[in-house]
């Protein structure tokens, strides 16, 4: 049975086109991904279907929903559409759910609105709704307020608040992105859980082909406001007919080339490293607590290796991080860098100083705004003694920026003048300069989209060739790590629970919770990727 | 919810304390000797003995402080030097003008930017929005005590509708009084009402932009019912601190109204303090400002943590 | 940058009237303010006095011209008091973020902001007697933590960013890292901030010569033209109108350019549009 027919959608906002001619059909009780990379226009399908554009937006075309067309609804029917008929569900759930309304007051708020349920009623079908998504009465009462869930969980208590009205049509636009990968996999189940039992079809808006391919009975991949495919998950995964998604999957699963040259010298040791930190007090009565984020981290990276270090938000991989890099001090233990000890906190020699550097996630805020390129790609010279002037300077940077595939006019632009990945080859660049032994990659390649990640792992290989570079390469992503590093670490609460060669761990996790993480991993299947 | 209480309540007897330990040093450690600063260059030396002896002043500063603090307490400010009365009566006599002005102006003016900054927020963009974002952007600008003279030029003496100033006194009837201060609190409210219709506005504007109203939108709320469901409650959080702001602004602009309606309030009180060089009276005056400012600060957090369950952990 | 916002031309132009206004009453005015002319008292507007005479027979035009003086150098060095000691103070604090010191000057401040302006005035006033130089002092302190607030506000977004981890990676200090970058990337908010303070100093200014805490006479000031034309308003209204009105239209002027460079400056806007 179709439920939903959309046909020739288009959109413009402020007269930019930003949907194309967009036309697929949504059976009953199933699963419908929309996959493709940032700007490609599946956000905005999701947002037309629930006539929730922003200002200023154009849409033609029809989307019927059991025959109704949407896009000709007044704004007063529509109202009566969202939350009854389709329900939606966002990316972020941290700030989803309004801070100041207990759970049971906002999910109850969607049958209430609907004329489903008064009050009291309404309360008790919230009940049960937050039941049906797993947060149990003892656990979370109606009374909770969102600040004291956690982010799996206002997910949860989103998808609640959607599925409250029994709507046939369901769309999770991103559900999945902002959530660790356990966490994610659970939400997953959940909302598949969701598609059975409650005869409901779902469109599964995604940036990730491996989410899709275990999940999507059917898909559309769009480009530029366009679907390039669609039609069934196995036909077009296995067939990949248009050339964009092709190079979509090869991307998401790319090996760059590289040489393994780990020598045996050590390059960067950590002996029982511990750093605690002081919460905020709770009152003024209590003495603060203090929170261990690293726990007797001991590890040795050998020169020319690749370490990978995995673990979810909030593991302790970023204060380690900050600890490797000597901006903060630490409460024991000991870190060296080619035999000498970095005095975290301290003052640090600029001989070492030059050895180590750094790659943040944030193609935008590892910039400052007010520089030019090559006046931040300089940046690290300062406190070398022997640092480069006039010329020499000017050389450094042009073969600086040249290195990592840009041009040496590239230094007299602004930063707002570069794409995410452009950004990400200049912040490449600013640790190159100084011809460091190592570089720290903290999520360096988990902001950008998934052409974009080869291409910068591509990058990154081809420098560690030519320069002789090891990288402490800092996760969330087990695919990414397993595909560059030749070691590594997997992180929990402060810990490092299991460490040893990369194939073999992911092959043959011995720890619960590496097989945990694993297990969790949305993974494209094997057959298809090559 | 007690314990954020305690804690607040806590951290800003602190202020309190410091508070009166920079008046204490500004008015009796800066002059040198406040008697012969009260006294003026001719005073003979046993009348400055005199009232040294009269002000405590022979003990050292720490006991003179403790003292003037443990007196305020129960409510002993000293004798007036000029009044030769308890400053505690003088205060009370004038308190009953100066405090009912400052709430009457903060309701009138909350009650007028409320409304004006919801509909200014709900018409983004419209001309009515337009009108009320140039209205209250003059509003701003207008002096109070200017607004308070032509008030006075319009109403008392050409319409003569009420009188051009003075106060009849709480026992000649409560509307009668009200309507001496009425006057007074619109030319106090108003410049104070348009700085929160804007803020009110601004507030609004930025809690649209919020996720969770984009979820209550997919939940089928209109974007009327978005604001009042959802948007407004959040959008207070900030408002509440202005207001709290404002009441200090009105206390003190309260003083300055004081002279252009003739109300025998705090504010004629300090400034014949000042004139007469009174300290005992201007310290104790100043005292009981930041007293009235700092337990609104108290009152505007605990209003917060009622409206915010987030503070209520703390 | 190109496209500058209505608001920030019309205010501009505004307040450049009063500025000028001010400039040229050092070389010339209409007529001379200090001589008294008792027969010529309470003229209304004319050719010869565009704005009438006051109760001593004084163009009033002419003292507008010379109040606008005392308003704006009182505002001005007000404002700069607060940006001298609030901006380093903030900047501080937040380079201590979680430290004592933070705490402290963040105490401090909000120590400050329970004594108005006016109570401050009113204190210095008791002891010191009132000029124009108390008025500037009570007006700049209430300034400091306004900009230490609103500093420490900015830095702190910025020294969550990644650009600053990378400067400390290359080894430099809290002091030259707010120097270099955050310093450069508040100043928006800084200027933003400064016309508002400044509009507030000159309304604060008005209120402290009326009720005769600041500028003393014979200097002429707005807020002293209004305290002395208070008894006066039922015989000769435009005593009080004109003053008034200079500071209204001083003040609007402020606001509207202020509104104005926030619109270009703010990069919150500015990222929305692009």
């Amino acid at each position: 049975m179709k439920l939903l027919e959309v046909q020739d959608l288009s959109v413009s906002i402020h007269g930019t086109e930003i949907l194309d001619n967009v036309s697929f059909n949504i059976n009953e009780s199933e699963i419908y991904g929309i996959v493709g990379e940032s700007g490609s226009g599946k956000s905005m399908t999701a947002l037309s279907l629930m006539g929730l554009l922003p200002n200023g937006s154009k849409s033609t075309g029809s989307a019927s929903l059991s025959n109704t067309n949407l896009l000709k609804l007044s704004e007063e029917k529509m109202c009566s559409y969202r939350g009854n008929a389709i329900g939606m569900i966002f990316q972020e759930p941290m700030t989803a759910l309004n801070p100041v309304q207990t759970i049971g007051k906002q999910v109850a708020e969607t049958l209430i609105i609907h004329g489903q349920a008064k009050k009291k009623e309404a309360l008790e079908i919230a009940r049960e709704k937050l039941n049906r998504v797993g947060l149990f009465e003892e656990q979370f009462p109606l009374d909770k307020y969102p600040h004291e869930l956690s982010g799996g969980q206002r997910q949860r208590v989103a998808i609640a608040m959607a599925i409250a009205m029994r709507p046939k049509l369901l769309i999770a636009d991103e559900p999945t992105t902002a959530l660790d990968v356990t966490t994610q996999s659970q939400i997953l189940n959940l909302l598949k859980s969701l598609v059975e039992e409650e005869s409901m079809a779902l469109i599964l808006i995604t940036h990730d082909l491996a989410v899709i391919s275990g999940l999507a009975n059917k898909v559309a991949v769009m480009q530029k406001g366009k679907i390039v495919e669609k039609g069934k998950t196995n036909k077009i995964f296995k067939e990949m007919k248009h050339p964009y998604t092709k190079q979509l999957f090869s991307a998401s699963n790319h090996v760059p080339e590289r040489n393994t040259m780990a020598e045996e010298t050590p390059l960067l040791e950590l002996n029982h490293v511990i750093r605690k930190y002081k919460l905020p007090r709770e009152n003024i009565f209590k003495a603060p607590q203090t929170f261990t984020a690293v726990n007797n981290v001991s590890f040795i990276l050998k020169k020319g290796e690749n370490l990978g270090l995995v673990g979810e938000s909030g593991c302790g991989k970023s204060t380690l991080t900050r600890a490797i890099l000597g901006l903060d001090e630490l409460q024991s233990g000991e870190i060296f860098l080619e035999g000498h000890h970095v005095n975290a906190g301290k003052k640090l020699d600029s001989s070492l100083r030059r050895k180590m550097q750094v790659v943040f996630q944030d193609p935008f805020g590892s910039f400052n705004p007010r520089h030019k390129v090559g006046r931040l790609i300089s940046e690290p010279f300062y406190l070398i003694e022997d640092r480069p002037t006039g010329d020499l300077l000017k050389n450094a940077i042009n073969q600086a920026l040249v290195d990592v595939g840009l041009n040496a006019e590239d230094a007299e632009k602004y930063i707002h003048e570069f794409s995410g990945g452009q950004r990400q080859r200049i912040a490449i660049a600013r640790a190159l300069i100084i011809k460091p032994s190592l570089i720290v990659l903290d999520e360096a390649v988990s902001a950008l989209d998934v052409s974009i990640r080869a291409q910068v792992l591509d990058l990154l290989a081809e420098l560690s060739n030519k320069f002789e570079l090891s990288y402490l390469f800092i996760s969330h992503d087990l695919s990414v790590v397993r595909n560059i590093t030749d070691r590594v670490m997997v992180m929990k609460a402060g810990s490092i629970v299991e460490s040893g060669d990369t194939q073999k761990v992911f092959e043959n996790p011995t720890h619960p919770y590496t097989k945990e993480l694993i297990a969790a991993t949305p993974r494209l299947p094997e057959n298809l990727t090559t | 919810m007690l314990q954020f209480a305690l804690t607040r309540f806590i951290s800003l007897s602190l202020s309190l304390i410091a508070a009166s330990v920079v008046i204490f040093a500004v008015i009796e450690i800066i002059p040198g000797d406040p008697a012969s600063f009260m006294l003026g260059i001719n005073a003979q030396p046993d009348t400055i003995a005199a009232l040294r002896e009269q002000l405590g002043l022979n003990g050292s500063l720490l006991s003179r402080y403790v003292n003037w603090v443990s007196g305020m307490l129960v409510g002993d400010f000293g004798i007036s030097y000029t009044y030769k009365v308890p400053v505690s009566e003088l205060i009370l006599a004038r308190v009953w003008i100066s405090l009912p002005l400052a709430v009457y102006a903060l309701a009138i003016s909350t009650l007028i930017a409320f409304p004006v900054g919801l509909i200014a927020a709900a018409k983004r963009g419209k001309t009515i929005d337009i009108t009320i974002m140039g209205t209250t952007q003059l509003g701003i600008a207008i002096p109070n005590f200017w607004f308070a003279m032509i008030l006075v030029l319009i109403f008392a003496i050409n319409l003569r509708w009420f009188s051009a100033g003075g106060f009849p006194g709480w026992e000649e009837g409560f509307l009668l009084s009200i309507k001496s201060l009425t006057l007074p609190a619109i030319a106090l409210a108003l410049p104070q009402a348009s700085i929160l219709a804007r803020i009110m506005r601004s507030s609004i504007l930025d809690t649209l932009d919020q996720d969770y109203v984009r979820t209550a939108r997919a939940k089928g709320l209109s974007q009327r019912q978005a604001i009042w469901r959802h948007a407004l409650k959040n959008a207070l959080i900030p408002v509440l601190t202005i207001i709290g702001m404002q009441f200090s602004f009105l206390m003190a602009g309260a003083i300055i109204i004081e002279n252009v309606f003739f109300l025998p309030g705090l504010g004629r009180l300090i400034f014949q303090g000042i004139t007469q060089r009174d300290l005992i009276v201007v310290e104790s005056v100043v005292m009981l400002l930041v007293f009235a400012v700092i337990i609104v600060t108290f009152i505007v957090d605990l209003t917060y943590a009622a409206v915010d369950p987030r503070l209520r952990k703390r | 940058m190109t496209h500058f916002p209505r608001t920030l031309i019309f205010g501009g132009i505004l307040f450049s009237i009063f500025l000028l206004g001010a400039l040229i009453s050092f070389v010339w005015t209409p007529a001379d303010v200090e001589i008294l002319q008792i027969t010529a008292r309470f003229k209304l507007p004319s050719t010869a006095h565009w704005f009438g005479t006051d109760h001593f027979g004084r163009d009033i035009f002419s003292m507008i011209m010379v109040g606008a003086r005392t308003s704006i150098a009182v505002a001005v060095v007000a404002v700069g008091i607060g940006i001298a000691l609030g901006v380093p103070l903030g900047l501080w604090a937040a380079a201590n973020h979680g430290h004592w010191l933070d705490d402290f000057i963040m105490r401090g401040n909000d120590l400050v902001f329970a004594f108005p302006s006016l109570i401050i005035a009113i204190l210095i006033t008791a002891v010191f007697g009132p000029s124009a130089f108390n008025a500037i002092i009570a007006i700049g302190i209430f300034n400091i933590p306004v900009f230490a607030r609103i500093s420490r506000g900015g830095a702190l977004s910025i020294w969550t960013l990644d650009y600053i981890l990378s400067a400390r990676v290359a080894g430099k200090r809290a002091f030259r890292i707010s120097a270099e970058h955050i310093l450069p990337n508040i100043a928006n908010l800084l200027i933003v901030q400064g016309t508002i303070q400044f509009s507030l100093g000159i309304l604060a200014e008005a209120a402290l010569s009326y009720v005769g805490l600041g500028v003393q006479p014979p200097t002429p000031s707005w807020g002293r033209m209004l305290a002395d034309s208070q008894t006066m308003i039922s015989i000769a209204p435009h005593l009080a109108l004109f003053p008034g009105f200079a500071i209204i239209l001083t003040v609007l002027g402020l606001n509207l350019m202020g509104d104005g460079l926030r619109d270009i400056l703010d990069p919150r806007i500015r990222r929305t549009q692009r």
